[in-house]
């Protein structure tokens, strides 16, 4: 008697999965880095080739690493929530140009603001595999410590940023703007 | 005006297929025969108004109506007419307009056909298209409607995706769906018999010719994608494991293992669970195929665009028509009557054995489909299962199957001396080993144990196809009449499978690739050809600018061919295409592509000698053609007074 | 989001970034290996390529870095742990073999066994029906 039982009993299941599939988005991949050091990185200034920045260049902060480029249209669309957050935020941006022509994005910059402390230039995408950056606008939130605390993909909103980055920023260090770790070298 | 009369129409073929889904169903249990006489002339005033819908869309697109917002959404006034017509599927709204019409269609050949049907297994079967005709046009209807309007009117139209203007992709989409779509016959002929607790030879042989149709369609709408994909999308591949394309695969697989169960059945009057349980796993899983392809659960290039909301329509439809017909199949299927008995060498045997190697293959595919869904859902994590997966674990039930498959045809109903079946199988086994070490090793140089093995499969089946008929062949003065048609058909069936076996063993494991880059005056040498590039050139075409590489190939000294892969760029929606240069040959394809400019005339190319790729479609095409004879056979267009008249005398056909 | 991300994958038609202008590699075995592994990793920008097919910018980064790892002696591995490390396993299209993917990889062994097990089944209670059928007359 069991035996016929068993199709009716598997569409069930598999109905199951689609119905709870249907709030899932089988395109997203979450980054293995959470919880995780950042990665380390020096890459020479978009603004001054000479100059460096990277991952030293935050050690001890609460820092945003947001992954941009000019040919990215839904970076433009969080550009301006970038430039309020680099003003009144209370959190440094460091911002690494993804896959970008030097003089298109400064003009970008020119032309739109800056929000960032300084952007590291990533034209062959070497630092950004290192990331796990596949869809650009992407931020990061690094701790004091250097870990990875979260990753967001797609433009931030002052939802996102609301819901997701200020908990745990104060989870991190109770209030903005957060103290930097003593410097122990 | 014209595109609301669609939509009128749609509700009026609602209004109809409600009818016909409900009264007649009632009326065989009742017993009462004028509910019963309503399925015939529903289903066809139900073919009727679902007919004008589509003709009312396909007016609008062939008469440039932007106003309505699909067609805006996908066609263009430059385009070709004959594309402006095949966009009428080119999106969800349109291809689910296909669905329905195909559906209505089939319905509508049935209840021309039920005339030689008892009244009460033909009202139910109505019915069920009936009730399954309901689902549709209430997801159209609701959810999906393709005569909405576009209010102001566009100007002119988004133009039609360029992936999808061309001639295979234009027919592609309609002859998957007949055979997709399809199987609701053969499931709404497994409901009717549950319905009424009963079911027979006859009932066999009357669903038979339906399932085999559907299957037929089937095959070739499969290898139409995958000859479509293999010179339009990428780089020369043509089966990618995708999850659509599963979907429309394991309804083939299902479809299979029903066609030769239904033979058992018709033939001894057992397998009858099996049998039902086949019909409407078939239709289930093309249902399933709808909602992976609408619903963005998976991720596959062949997605509509996802919408959840349509997703959980298409779930409730599932639930409803699969669900409800396995709830009655949970019921009744114990009740379905005694069977009779086989000995381990003998048909039964191994169509038994066939049945349940290609649900093993459809269970795998499945799992292997859902599984990412599965581990997401749970929380487990992202994981990505692709083509190195499906292609070793489909192995698994197929190598058996395709071994047992050859001895199978030879095998006699109910029992028989398995010394007999060995005797008579000795010589295409061995021949068939023999070749597949000889072939790969002197054509090739070389083979690993897996190509062997597949290719001396692809012989095995084929000698086993074939020996019967030459055997008959050779003994008769008549050729063309040893065999039924039906028996024809069987062996032209299987011969397409081993031709595909051949096809796909070589090709995977002797196909080149090569990438480099090129400036014009160079040579090279691939796969024993030799490639000079010439050169490229700049032109224009009907909706598309374009650059076009010049290639000459040669052989041994001698010219073979001039190949001219180009890059174009659609003006309307200014997206680029490459499209691939492919000269085709049975033994062999080449294939070119245009890379990037890089600079100096210099090109980056990539070039591909696929060897025995053909084999692939021609062995597909031989399937549906055997599929053809099979279903055409006329022992299945006898009438029914005359059929009665020998049931009751106990004759029937040989063999198949 | 998703559909920007198609979108881009539609338009990508148009370079052919997926064609290297070179063979990886002049050595026969190097060269197996790398094009073997890169028709295996998955691109993350058009999810329904592998790399190797894939017109996206990220694919072709993906391979100049594969190629320098195995041109610097990484085993494959090693490679597969590198990209796994930053992507996660959906990077991979052979799912590595580990407690969440067990089902998957032995259910294709175990429905051939179940299959086998009714097949014997059904077989025993047709037999003894066709010795009954034989005893009748």
């Amino acid at each position: 008697m069991w035996r016929f039982l068993l199709p009716i009993g598997i569409l069930v299941i598999i109905v199951g999965f689609f119905a709870r599939g249907l709030t899932l988005n089988p395109g997203y991949v979450p980054s293995p880095l959470i919880g995780k050091p950042a990665p380390q990185y020096e890459l020479p200034r978009l603004k001054d080739l000479s100059a460096s920045v990277g991952s030293e260049s935050y050690a001890g902060q609460v820092a945003l690493v947001n992954v941009w480029a000019t040919w990215c249209i839904e970076c433009r669309h969080e550009h301006p929530f970038l430039i309020e957050l680099s003003r009144s935020g209370g959190v440094p941006i460091y911002g690494l140009n993804w896959n970008d022509d030097r003089d298109t994005a400064l003009a970008w910059l020119d032309t739109l603001g800056d929000p960032y402390v300084a952007s590291a230039f990533d034209p062959t995408g070497e630092v950004a595999i290192d990331w796990g950056v596949y869809a650009a606008p992407e931020t990061f939130l690094i701790g004091r410590d250097g870990t990875v605390l979260y990753k967001h993909i797609s433009p931030m909103t002052p939802e996102v940023w609301a819901r997701e980055f200020l908990p745990r920023i104060e989870a991190e260090c109770g209030e903005l703007p957060c103290s930097p770790l003593p410097d122990e070298r | 005006m014209i595109p609301e009369l669609g939509q009128v129409a749609l509700i009026l073929a609602l209004s109809l297929a409600l009818v016909q889904a409900t009264l007649p169903i009632a009326g065989a249990a009742l017993q009462r025969a004028d509910w019963m006489a309503l399925a015939r002339p529903t289903a066809i005033g139900q073919f009727v108004f679902v007919g004008l819908a589509f003709g009312v869309l396909a007016t609008a697109f062939l008469g440039d109506d932007f106003s309505v917002l699909y067609v805006a959404m996908h066609s263009n006034s430059a385009l070709p007419s004959l594309y402006k017509f095949t966009a009428v599927w080119g999106g969800h709204e349109g291809s689910l307009l296909l669905w329905l019409m195909i559906l209505a269609t089939w319905t509508m050949l049935v209840a021309v056909a039920s005339r030689s049907l008892p009244e009460e297994l033909a009202a139910r079967v109505l019915g069920v298209l009936g009730i399954v005709s309901v689902g549709l046009l209430l997801f159209t209807l609701l959810t999906s409607n393709p005569f909405e309007r576009l209010f102001p009117a566009a100007f002119d139209g988004n133009d039609l995706n360029p992936l999808l203007q061309d001639p295979a992709m234009a027919i592609h989409p309609p002859i998957l769906y007949t055979g997709y779509v399809g199987f609701a016959v053969p499931f709404a002929f497994a409901v009717a018999a549950l319905l009424s607790s009963r079911l027979n030879k006859d009932w066999a042989r009357w669903t038979r010719p339906w399932a085999i149709s559907a299957w037929m369609f089937l095959t070739v709408g499969i290898a139409l994608g995958s000859w479509w994909a293999y010179y339009e999308l990428g780089w020369g591949g043509w089966w990618f494991w995708d999850p659509v394309e599963n979907a429309s695969f394991m309804p083939w697989l299902a479809g299979t293992a029903l066609l030769h169960s239904l033979a058992v059945t018709e033939r001894r009057g057992i397998f009858k669970s099996w049998t039902i349980l086949l019909a409407i796993m078939a239709f289930s899983l093309s249902l399933l195929g709808t909602f992976l392809t609408r619903s963005g659960v998976l991720i596959s290039v062949h997605s509509f665009a996802s919408d959840p909301a349509r997703g959980l329509f298409i779930l409730a439809l599932i639930s409803t028509i699969s669900g409800g017909a396995l709830v009655l199949y949970a019921l009744r299927a114990g009740r379905m009557g005694a069977e009779g008995g086989f000995r381990l060498v003998s048909r039964e045997s191994f169509l038994l054995l066939n049945n349940i190697l290609l649900v093993v293959a459809v269970a795998a595919v499945l799992f292997g489909t859902l599984y990412p869904l599965f581990l997401d859902a749970l929380d487990l994590g992202k994981i990505s299962v692709g083509p190195p997966y499906f292609n070793t674990v489909f192995l698994i039930p197929t190598l058996p199957l395709v071994l047992f498959m050859g001895a199978g045809m030879h095998a006699t109903w109910k029992s028989m001396s398995g010394e007999t079946l060995a005797r008579k199988l000795v010589i295409p086994a061995g021949v068939a080993v023999l070749l597949g070490v000889l072939v790969p090793w002197i054509i090739f140089r070389g083979a690993s144990v897996l190509t062997m093995v597949g290719v001396s499969l692809g012989f095995w089946v084929i000698g086993a196809a074939l020996l019967e008929p030459v055997q008959r062949m050779l003994a008769s003065n008549h050729a063309a009449t040893v065999l039924s048609r039906a028996q024809w058909g069987m062996t032209l069936a299987h011969l397409g499978v081993g031709i595909f076996i051949l096809g796909a063993t070589i090709t995977s494991s002797y196909n080149i690739e090569t990438d480099r880059s090129v400036r014009p005056g160079d040579r090279w040498e691939v796969g024993g050809y030799e490639f000079v590039f010439r050169g490229t050139r700049d032109f224009d075409g009907v909706n598309y600018s374009a650059v076009e590489g010049e290639f000459e190939v040669r052989r041994n000294g001698s010219l073979v061919t001039i190949m001219t892969p180009e890059k174009r760029i659609y003006r309307v929606q200014r997206s680029p295409m490459t499209e691939a240069a492919i000269d085709a040959g049975w033994s062999r394809d080449l294939f070119v592509a245009l890379g990037e400019p890089l600079g100096d005339g210099a090109w980056s190319v990539r070039v591909q000698v696929k060897p025995l790729i053909r084999f692939i479609w021609l062995g597909a095409l031989i399937m549906a053609f055997g599929g053809l004879l099979a279903a055409t056979d006329p022992r299945y267009r006898r009438r029914k007074v005359a059929h009665e008249a020998r049931v009751g005398a106990g004759a029937s056909p040989e063999s198949v | 989001m998703r559909w920007y991300v198609l979108s881009v994958c539609w338009l990508l038609s148009s370079v052919s970034w997926a064609i290297d202008p070179e063979p990886a590699f002049d050595d026969p075995v190097l060269e197996a290996q790398y094009q073997s592994l890169v028709h295996e990793v998955r691109c993350l920008v058009c999810q329904n390529e592998t790399i190797a097919d894939s017109n996206a910018q990220l694919a072709a980064d993906l391979r100049r870095e594969i190629r320098r790892m195995f041109a610097a002696g990484a085993t494959r591995d090693e490679v597969v742990e590198f990209l796994v490390a930053r992507y996660g396993e959906f990077v991979l299209y052979r799912p590595r073999l580990q407690p969440a993917t067990w089902a998957l990889w032995g259910a294709p062994v175990i429905l051939l066994m179940i299959g086998g097990a009714v097949f014997v089944r059904v077989l025993r209670s047709r037999f003894s029906q066709s010795m009954a059928e034989d005893d009748t007359p």
